[in-house]
């Protein structure tokens, strides 16, 4: 209720600063309109016109009845020896100092926020995995799978989007969004998976018609026809995913759902809770996305390619780090979203308990941290623990295929789930990782 | 004793190979002498092409190859595509960009034996050389230092200065390997205003940090079409490249230095050149590691490798994954070490640093020029570029861990290209008279199991259909509308430029990776739908392409929806298109411009549009 009610107010207020503008004034009648314009001409078959046929009249007012989850991606590979899983007592253990939380294990000094919201947030310190080199941890970490010469594999918000297209019909768009950076790819599920990619500052480049709504559904008619022709030439995959990315671009275009983009109108204190940095940006604008219904967001957080000047860097980035995480868990929880929303803190890699000549520390996949919580997992908790210098996991090691079976249990996806994959294998979803027993119950 | 043992076995490793292969380098370092000779003789002259029979016999043995892995694999070629859609493949990926109505007119309408032929030598001609040399320095560039090298705030690669020397290359046909051996060994300064000025710095400039790890990995990727970037921190987990390799082609970088300085004339801005420099070796650092004493020893004041039998051994150190220190000497991929290189020539400082005795780049390309993988990671390469999938996926991990799907039609066109002097047109000649590119791209019965979307190795039994880069997408609509007919030229590449960057971003991580948004998702529809590019090709202010055409007299309405459609899609619009068009221009009761506008935008907008097909 309440989210269906501060829809409309949004979408009144949207109305309000724009008088003049009718061209895609998101009311249903002519969205269904302009939509069956597309999917009738286009022969655009099933999904277009359930689509079409499934919007209401308010189609904001939406049914959450699925999880979330939001991925916060560090890109580069950040040090979690110098912030989940400390090691004072090693001559490498860095210069900073842990603090107690209100979780069960300490975390850095320069987390004197999160450390707060510990007991809502568990840390897995017995991640060890193999792929240290930035390209193929992205990939290995995003899917669960190493690369393959053969076969693309879905990233998480593919197979989220993916498993949970049933229960999406009021969304119109797109079901996973990639904030400050670009995710990986849909790999066999196809385009119409893929990440929607935007920066955190909210303005989704060209979303805006340049022509009035008569004209462009006479445009979109053509193009439906010129669409329909090809892709019935059997020209392959390509023209079809064409075909579909165009459907969903039309949706967006038209949807006043877009609002869910624009941070810039949520409340300043809201905002300033956030803190004023994109990162801050970018997680309000995850949890106004998780709030209007997609399944999964992922933002950015890079730059922890830490090889030189590793201290002196986490100075900086750490506090902006603890400003808008901790304001997300905050947020979510006071909203009553956190039980529904997976939130997963973690890069392609750790870094080197050893420190270089450099004062910075090298890729590391053997033995490092992820944080997970929310969405009904278990917070507060350390799951696994590694030797006196953190060179070891001492404890289960986890990989990336458990990390992706925990949280596609906790959304409620089969781990049974089969894909056939494009070269017709069956693929389990998360490549038969085992859940993470810690985080449950 | 573990440390030592260790390394006494990688010693042997090394010795063992040089023996059993004694012959093997000899041939090696005679071919390879010869090809340097050669290249050091005329520096920038190419070869003369190949006859035009030559031509023809390796055309032929494209077919013939690939017609039999088709029966092979019991596959049906698709039918021939159309003249029309032959004509647009070739010039998006020869030139960039789709043909004109009067280009694509000329060559639908002639009727002689040889216009395939003689479309190719055009392409490739003088009539079209500027264009030619502006798609292939583009994709140069984007080849040696990404879509984003050079353009970020702090950047000192100059990556103007990177295309003029490309373009230059290009204009004036300079062959491939005398392109790969200037790029590998230049120095200079990357930017133009400065004395000592070498726009081919650009492509090492920013990779020789942190040792060069980056150069070594890049280059290794690029010009053997060898992925060894993992292999910096540990032997490869499943293929055969060793972690001694990747330290022992990086110590060919290590002569190498990037000098920074301030920017006289703009603040804020850091100008970067390339510098040889004799290089001592690393030591005296490495002394203090207290694991790696076992190696050294203080001779004359100076920590040296212990196994070294001259001073002026040049060693560097890294570190296996056990913490172990290794030593390692410039070894090329092979196995072939540059101190034998060096006795053979009568001389036995091959492992010294000295800069009078030995330079380590130029010896470097000499060995990476003589290698067979050198022109078979091109041909991938290029093959690639034109049929839409190379013989390996990606083209820039080849290897017995991912082997060609045709490894001898590789081998033949690799050794094809080396005959000709590395001459790309050749290369690009041939591949693109060939049967394969010939196709249609229509998917039939006969070869429906040829997808290696299915990861099946590719048969090329029809042409796969691919995207657009952004780049083409950019001159194709400039070259059908003229867009930017009324823009001062100077003005135009930034133009492009900053259209361009909108799509790409850079990971910031130290292997320089970097994503693009122009990959068929939602981003790139907006663009297509709403964005500036189209909005200026569709622009009907007076003298615009479609305003040009709405008040062309000559032309019928009818020839008129003709003419775009040819423009964009290089055919003419079906009966249910037609009477959609005209029903169109019905509705807007007589604004031809309008109507003309509307079908422009929603044929930009189609997938047959940015597809090549």
């Amino acid at each position: 209720m309440l989210i269906a009610d501060r829809c409309k107010l949004t979408a009144l207020s949207f109305r309000k600063r724009n008088p003049m503008n009718n061209l895609f004034t998101p009311r249903g009648m002519s969205r269904r309109h302009f939509l069956s314009h597309l999917a009738g001409s286009a022969g655009l078959a099933g999904p277009a016109l359930a689509l079409t046929q499934a919007l209401s009249a308010n189609a904001a007012g939406l049914k959450r009845n699925h999880k979330s989850c939001i991925l916060l991606w560090m890109g580069g590979g950040p040090p979690s020896i110098d912030i989940w899983d400390m090691k004072p007592d090693a001559p490498t253990g860095g210069q900073f100092k842990p603090i107690s939380t209100t979780g069960e294990g300490q975390i850095t000094e320069l987390l004197p926020k999160l450390a707060k919201q510990m007991h809502r947030l568990s840390i897995v310190r017995s991640m060890s995995t193999r792929e240290a080199d930035h390209e193929r941890g992205r990939y290995y970490m995003h899917t669960g799978y190493v690369p393959n010469p053969n076969v693309e594999h879905p990233s998480y918000g593919s197979v989220i989007a993916h498993e949970l297209a049933g229960k999406l019909q009021d969304l119109e768009i797109p079901p996973f969004v990639s904030i400050g950076g670009p995710s990986e790819g849909p790999g066999f599920l196809g385009m119409a998976y893929a990440p929607f990619q935007v920066d955190s500052n909210g303005r989704v480049r060209d979303a805006k018609a340049s022509v009035e709504e008569t004209r462009m559904m006479d445009r979109v008619e053509l193009l439906g026809l010129l669409e329909r022709r090809f892709v019935g030439e059997n020209r392959g995959p390509a023209a079809a995913e064409h075909a579909k990315v165009l459907k969903s671009t039309l949706s967006l275009l038209t949807s006043q759902q877009m609002q869910a983009f624009q941070v810039r109108s949520e409340q300043q204190t809201v905002q300033e809770s956030y803190g004023n940095s994109n990162f801050g940006r970018g997680c309000l604008m995850a949890r106004r996305l998780v709030e209007t219904g997609v399944p999964f967001v992922e933002v950015n957080l890079g730059g922890w390619d830490l090889h030189q000047d590793c201290f002196n860097q986490l100075q900086n980035k750490l506090p902006e780090m603890d400003q808008a995480m901790s304001a997300l868990i905050e947020d979510l929880a006071t909203r009553g979203l956190l039980e529904s929303t997976v939130v997963l803190w973690m890069g392609e890699f750790g870094r080197t308990p050893r420190i270089n000549g450099d004062a910075g520390r090298d890729h590391w996949a053997r033995s490092w941290s992820v944080v997970a919580g929310g969405g009904g997992l278990v917070g507060g908790r350390v799951v696994g623990d590694t030797n006196e210098d953190g060179t070891r996991v001492t404890s289960d090691p986890y990989s990336s295929e458990d990390l992706m079976a925990t949280v596609c249990r906790a959304m409620g996806i089969s781990l049974e789930t089969l894909f056939t994959a494009n070269n017709g294998r069956p693929m389990k979803i998360a490549d038969g990782g085992k859940v993470i027993g810690e985080l449950f119950g | 004793m573990a440390q030592c043992a260790s390394y006494c076995r990688s010693r042997r490793h090394a010795t063992r190979i040089g023996s059993s292969t004694v012959l093997v380098v000899l041939l090696f370092a005679a071919s390879l002498s010869s090809a340097a000779r050669s290249d050091e003789s005329q520096p920038t002259e190419s070869l003369p092409p190949l006859s035009s029979e030559s031509d023809v016999v390796v055309v032929n043995d494209i077919n013939e190859r690939i017609r039999q892995s088709w029966q092979e694999h019991e596959l049906r070629p698709a039918v021939q595509a159309t003249d029309a859609e032959w004509c647009r493949r070739l010039f998006l990926d020869l030139i960039g960009r789709v043909p004109t109505v009067a280009e694509l007119e000329a060559y639908t309408s002639g009727n002689s034996a040889t216009k395939q032929r003689d479309l190719v030598e055009q392409l490739l001609g003088p009539d079209y050389l500027e264009e030619f040399a502006r798609n292939w320095t583009t994709i140069w560039t984007n080849v040696l230092i990404g879509r984003t090298g050079g353009q970020q705030r702090r950047s000192i690669t100059n990556r103007g200065a990177l295309e003029d020397y490309l373009r230059s290359a290009l204009l004036e046909g300079r062959n491939y390997g005398q392109l790969t051996y200037e790029l590998i060994t230049a120095t200079g300064s990357a930017d133009p205003e400065e004395e000592n000025f070498n726009g081919a710095v650009n492509f090492l400039l920013e990779k020789l940090d942190e040792d060069g790890v980056q150069a070594t990995a890049k280059s290794a990727q690029i010009f053997l079409g060898s992925a060894v970037q993992c292999t910096q921190c540990h032997n490869h987990p499943f293929n055969a490249y060793r972690q001694n390799q990747f330290w022992e082609l990086n110590a060919f970088f290590r002569q190498a230095r990037v000098q920074r300085k301030r920017d006289p004339e703009r603040e804020n801005r850091r100008l970067g050149s390339v510098v040889d420099r004799d290089f001592a070796g690393e030591g005296r650092g490495v002394g203090f590691d207290t694991r790696g004493e076992i190696f050294l020893e203080q001779r004359d004041g100076k920590l040296v490798d212990q196994a070294s039998v001259h001073q002026k051994d040049a060693p560097i150190y890294y570190e296996l994954r056990n913490g172990q220190l290794q030593v390692a000497y410039p070894v090329y991929v092979d196995g072939l070490a540059l101190v034998d290189v060096f006795d053979e020539r009568g001389f036995t400082h091959g492992n010294s640093g000295r800069l009078a005795q030995v330079n380590r780049r130029e010896e470097l390309a000499k060995l990476i020029l003589a290698d067979r993988q050198f022109d078979r990671a091109i041909a991938n390469r290029l093959w690639a570029h034109f049929l839409g999938r190379g013989f390996t996926k990606p083209v820039d991990d080849m290897g017995p861990h991912n082997p060609p799907s045709h490894p001898e039609l590789l081998d033949v066109l690799g050794q094809a290209f080396r005959t000709s002097g590395f001459d790309l047109k050749s290369l690009m000649r041939w591949i693109v008279l060939s049967e394969p590119y010939s196709l249609s791209s229509r998917v039939s019965r006969g070869n429906r199991q040829d997808d290696p979307a299915l990861g099946r190795p590719p048969q090329f039994s029809r042409f796969y259909v691919r995207q657009m880069q952004a780049e083409q997408l950019y001159e194709s609509l400039l070259v059908a509308t003229q867009a930017d007919a009324t823009i001062a030229e100077a003005q135009r590449g930034a133009m492009k430029q900053q259209w361009l960057r909108q799509f790409s971003m850079a990971f910031g991580t130290d292997d320089g990776a970097e994503a693009t948004s122009f990959d068929g998702s939602i981003p790139q529809v907006l663009t297509m739908m709403n964005g500036d590019l189209i909005r200026r090709a569709c622009s009907t202010g007076s003298g615009s392409f479609l305003d040009r055409i709405a008040n062309d007299s000559q032309l019928s309405n009818r020839e008129k929806i003709f003419h775009l459609y040819r423009a964009a899609l290089a055919r003419l619009p079906s009966k249910q298109e037609t009477d959609v068009c005209n029903a169109l221009l019905a509705s807007r009761g007589g604004d031809v411009v309008g109507s003309l506008q509307d079908i422009w935008w929603a044929v930009l907008n189609s997938n047959e549009f940015i597809l090549i097909h």
